[in-house]
C-alpha cells in the first residue's frame, strides 16, 4: 500500500494563545506537529506494517513545517514532502485541500490519504473531507479502527467514532481517512528514525510543481479577538460538621442554578 | 565555538522527555511512596533504545554521541533521579568501561546485549567498609587455573537486584601497593555463590533499586577480566569519569525540575493579593536556580564535548558533577521554600527532589572528594596520566555504521 499522511506544524497545545493587535500570537511557545496528526502517522504506519508499503508524509506551510515532517520521518515514515509557495500563504481550507490533493496525485498510486481528525490551531476539521471531494475519493472521517482491509480487492470496512456511538462503514480504496485517538497511541520517534530524519533532505514542491489550479481563498478572518474573560470568584464554606458544610454547598449549587 | 545542539541531540532529548512525561509521570509518586522500582521501566528503556543511546550501532547501540547521553540523563532526572541512576550504572559505569577497556570478544559477549537492553548492567566498587577509600577494599579475586574465585561484599549498588552483569573490582594482589593490586571483572549475577538484596529505608531514590552483592567463592573465567591484572583501580577511576558525567548531567535536570516547579507555583499561588512570583525574595530564589541550571549545563556539556573529542576530562567531569549535585540540593531546598508548607508535603514533587538530590552529593565522589581534586589540579599536585586505553572519541561514521 502507498499511504500519504498529512501533517501540520502548530503551536504547542500548552501555548497561551492570544490576539495581539489583531494578530494571533502564541508567545515564544514552540511549534510542534499537530497532536492529532501523530495519531494519523501511527495509523498509517500500523497499516503498512500489516499490509506492506510505504508512508509518505506531506505538509503545507513554510520552512518551519519541515519540523513536523521530520517528526513523521523519525516515527517511521519513509519519505517527506513540503508544499510551500508564497501564493498559499493565506490559503483557506479549500485552497489547502486543492494543494494537498494535487500533491497526493503527484506522489502517485496512493491507496489512502490519512489525516488527524483536525488541527488544533484552526480547529476547522474540514480539510480531509475537502481533499476527498477534490480527489473524488470516499471520505472516512473520525475513524477509530479498520475492521477489514483487502488491499488487492481495494475494499475496507472501518469503525467511525461519532457522538451517537460507533458506526460501521464500508468503502473502496483509494480513500481519505481521518482518525481519532482510539486508533492507537502514537509511537515515539525511534533513535534510528531521529538520526535518519536529521540527515533527510526534504523536497519542496511549489504550486507550479504541483501543476494545480489552486483556487483563491474565499474565507478570510477580517477580525480576531480574545474570548471574553470569565469572571471567577471563590468562596470557602467554613464551620459546621461535614454534613452541614455539604448541605450549605448543595444549597448554593441549587441557588446558582448549576444543577 | 558553537553552542548549538544539533537535530540529533534535540530529537533524542524530546523523545526521552515525551517518554518520561507520558509513562513515568503518572506513576512516579506512588512508586516513590512504595519504595519500589516499577517492573516495566528497565525493559521499556531497553526497548526504546535508551540503554544503548551512545554506543556504536555495530555493538547494538543507537550511535549517538556522548553529549546526547548527557542530555538524556538531564531529561530522565527532570522526572526522577532513579531513572538517571539506571544510565549512570548501566551505561556510565559499566557499558562505557567495556567500550573503553574490553576486547572485541568481550564487547560481543557483554556489550552487545547490554546496548540492546537485553541485559542490564551494574557496577560493584563500594563496600561496607570502603567508599571514598577505594584502595581499602577487601573483596578478593584469587587466580585458580584459568578462573578467578571472588569473595567479598559490595554495598550501595544501584540495580544490584535488577541487573544481569556487574563490573566488580576486587583485590588480586596483596603484596603490591593497594592501588596496584586491584583488578576488574565482568560478573554474570546468576553465577553460583552470588546473592543480592535491596536496601530499604533510604532517604531518597526510593523509586529505584539500591542494594548489595555478596560473593562467596564465585568462579569467573579469566575471559571475564576487564583489562590487565592490577589495572582495576585505573579502570574504576575511568568508569567514574563516565558515571560522574551522567550524575552531573542528571543533577542539572534536577535543578531544572526545581526551577520549573517553582516558576509554576510562583505564578499560581497568591499571597497578600498578588502572585508570590511578584515578591523580590521569591524572584531571588528563581534567579539563583536559573544561574545554577545554566552554569551546571555548560559544565556538563563541556565535559561531553571533551569526551566526543577523545580528550581526557577527569577534571572537567569532576567539576560538573560537584557543582551540579551541590546546586541540585540547594535548588530543591529553595524550591520547597518557594512552595511553603505545601512543599513540605508529598502533594508536590519538590520534597522528593530534595530527598533525591542528597544521594548524588555523596556517591561517585563526595563533594569533599571533588573539592580535593579541584584544589589538587589548581595547585599542581594532581595531573592525569595517560591510560593504556582511553575512551574512544566519538566518530559519527564509525558509531553509526552497521559493522
Amino acid at each position: 500500500m502507498k499511504i500519504v499522511v498529512a501533517v501540520k506544524q502548530v503551536p504547542d497545545s500548552a501555548a497561551k494563545v492570544s490576539v495581539e493587535n489583531g494578530e494571533v500570537s502564541w508567545g515564544d511557545a514552540p511549534l510542534v506537529i499537530n497532536p492529532w496528526d501523530e495519531f494519523a502517522v501511527e495509523a498509517a504506519l500500523l497499516l503498512t506494517e500489516e499490509h506492506g508499503g510505504d508512508v509518505v508524509a506531506v505538509s503545507l506551510g513554510d520552512e518551519d513545517s519541515k519540523e513536523a515532517l521530520k517528526h513523521a520521518l523519525a516515527m517511521g515514515c519513509s519519505e517527506a514532502i513540503l508544499i510551500s509557495d508564497p501564493s498559499l500563504q493565506n490559503a483557506d481550507t479549500q485552497a489547502v485541500a486543492h494543494a494537498l490533493a494535487a500533491a497526493i496525485q503527484k506522489v502517485g498510486d496512493v491507496d489512502m490519504a490519512v489525516f488527524g481528525k483536525q488541527a488544533i490551531d484552526g480547529d476547522n476539521a474540514v480539510t480531509p473531507v475537502q481533499v476527498a471531494r477534490v480527489l473524488g475519493w470516499p471520505a472516512l472521517t473520525l475513524t477509530s479502527k479498520i475492521s477489514e482491509l483487502d488491499a488487492d480487492a481495494k475494499t475496507l470496512k472501518v469503525e467511525r467514532s461519532i457522538e451517537e456511538g460507533r458506526q460501521i462503514v464500508e468503502g473502496k480504496l483509494p480513500a481519505v481517512m481521518s482518525v481519532v485517538k482510539d486508533f492507537g497511541e502514537p509511537r515515539y520517534p525511534s533513535f534510528m528514525g531521529i538520526r535518519k530524519a536529521s540527515k533527510a533532505e526534504i523536497p519542496v514542491w511549489s504550486a507550479a510543481d504541483l501543476g494545480a489550479d489552486v483556487p483563491a481563498a474565499v474565507v478570510s478572518w477580517p477580525e480576531m479577538s480574545n474570548p471574553q474573560a470569565r469572571e471567577v470568584s471563590n468562596e470557602i464554606i467554613e464551620g459546621g460538621s461535614p454534613e452541614e458544610i455539604a448541605a450549605t454547598l448543595a444549597d448554593k449549587i441549587i441557588e446558582e442554578g448549576v444543577v | 565555538m558553537d553552542f548549538q545542539l544539533n537535530e540529533e541531540h534535540l530529537g533524542a532529548q524530546e523523545m526521552v522527555r515525551d517518554f518520561v512525561q507520558k509513562e513515568i509521570g503518572p506513576i512516579i509518586k506512588e512508586q516513590d511512596r512504595k519504595q519500589e522500582m516499577a517492573d516495566f521501566i528497565l525493559p521499556r528503556m531497553g526497548e526504546l533504545g535508551i540503554l544503548g543511546i551512545n554506543l556504536p550501532v555495530r555493538y547494538g547501540g543507537q550511535g549517538f554521541d556522548y553529549i546526547t547521553l548527557g542530555l538524556v540523563c538531564e531529561e530522565l532526572e527532570v522526572m526522577d533521579s532513579t531513572l538517571r541512576v539506571v544510565m549512570s550504572v548501566h551505561m556510565g559505569l559499566n557499558s562505557m568501561a567495556i567500550l573503553q577497556w574490553g576486547t572485541e570478544e568481550q564487547k560481543q559477549q557483554f556489550l552487545v546485549p547490554q546496548a540492546k537492553g537485553e541485559k542490564v548492567a551494574s557496577f560493584g566498587l563500594t563496600e561496607p567498609g570502603a567508599g571514598s577509600d577505594v584502595a581499602g577494599m577487601t573483596s578478593t579475586a584469587r587466580k585458580d587455573g584459568d578462573e578467578y574465585v571472588l569473595n567479598g561484599e559490595k554495598m550501595w549498588i544501584s540495580l544490584a537486584t535488577k541487573s544481569d552483569h556487574a563490573l566488580i573490582v576486587a583485590r588480586t594482589d596483596n603484596e603490591v601497593d593497594p592501588h596496584e593490586g586491584l583488578s576488574a571483572f565482568i560478573v554474570e549475577l546468576d553465577r553460583d555463590g552470588i546473592t543480592t538484596g535491596d536496601i530499604h529505608g533510604k532517604m531518597g531514590v526510593r523509586a529505584g533499586s539500591t542494594g548489595w552483592i555478596a560473593m562467596q567463592d564465585v568462579r569467573v573465567p579469566e575471559f571475564n577480566r576487564l583489562g590487565e591484572e592490577g589495572e582495576g583501580f585505573k579502570i574504576a577511576m575511568s568508569c567514574l569519569d563516565n558515571g560522574r558525567y551522567t550524575v552531573g548531567a542528571g543533577a542539572t535536570g534536577l535543578i531544572r525540575a526545581s526551577l520549573e516547579a517553582s516558576i509554576n507555583y510562583a505564578n499560581d499561588r497568591k499571597a497578600f493579593g498578588r502572585e508570590i512570583g511578584k515578591f523580590q525574595l521569591v524572584q531571588q530564589k528563581i534567579a539563583y536556580m536559573v544561574q545554577w541550571y545554566e552554569a551546571a549545563r555548560l559544565l556538563y556539556l563541556k565535559a561531553g564535548w571533551l569526551k566526543n573529542q577523545g580528550k581526557r576530562n577527569t577534571k572537567e567531569t569532576s567539576l560538573a558533577k560537584w557543582f551540579a549535585t551541590d546546586m541540585s540540593f540547594q535548588a530543591a531546598s529553595e524550591a520547597i521554600q518557594v512552595h511553603g508548607a505545601y512543599g513540605y508535603s508529598d502533594e508536590y514533587d519538590v520534597e522528593r527532589y530534595l530527598r533525591n538530590s542528597k544521594g548524588a552529593v555523596i556517591y561517585e565522589g563526595t563533594s569533599e572528594v571533588h573539592q580535593l581534586m579541584q584544589a589538587g589540579y589548581a595547585l599542581g599536585y594532581r595531573e592525569d596520566g595517560e591510560l593504556r586505553k582511553e575512551l574512544p572519541a566519538y566518530d559519527a561514521e564509525y558509531w553509526q555504521a552497521e559493522a
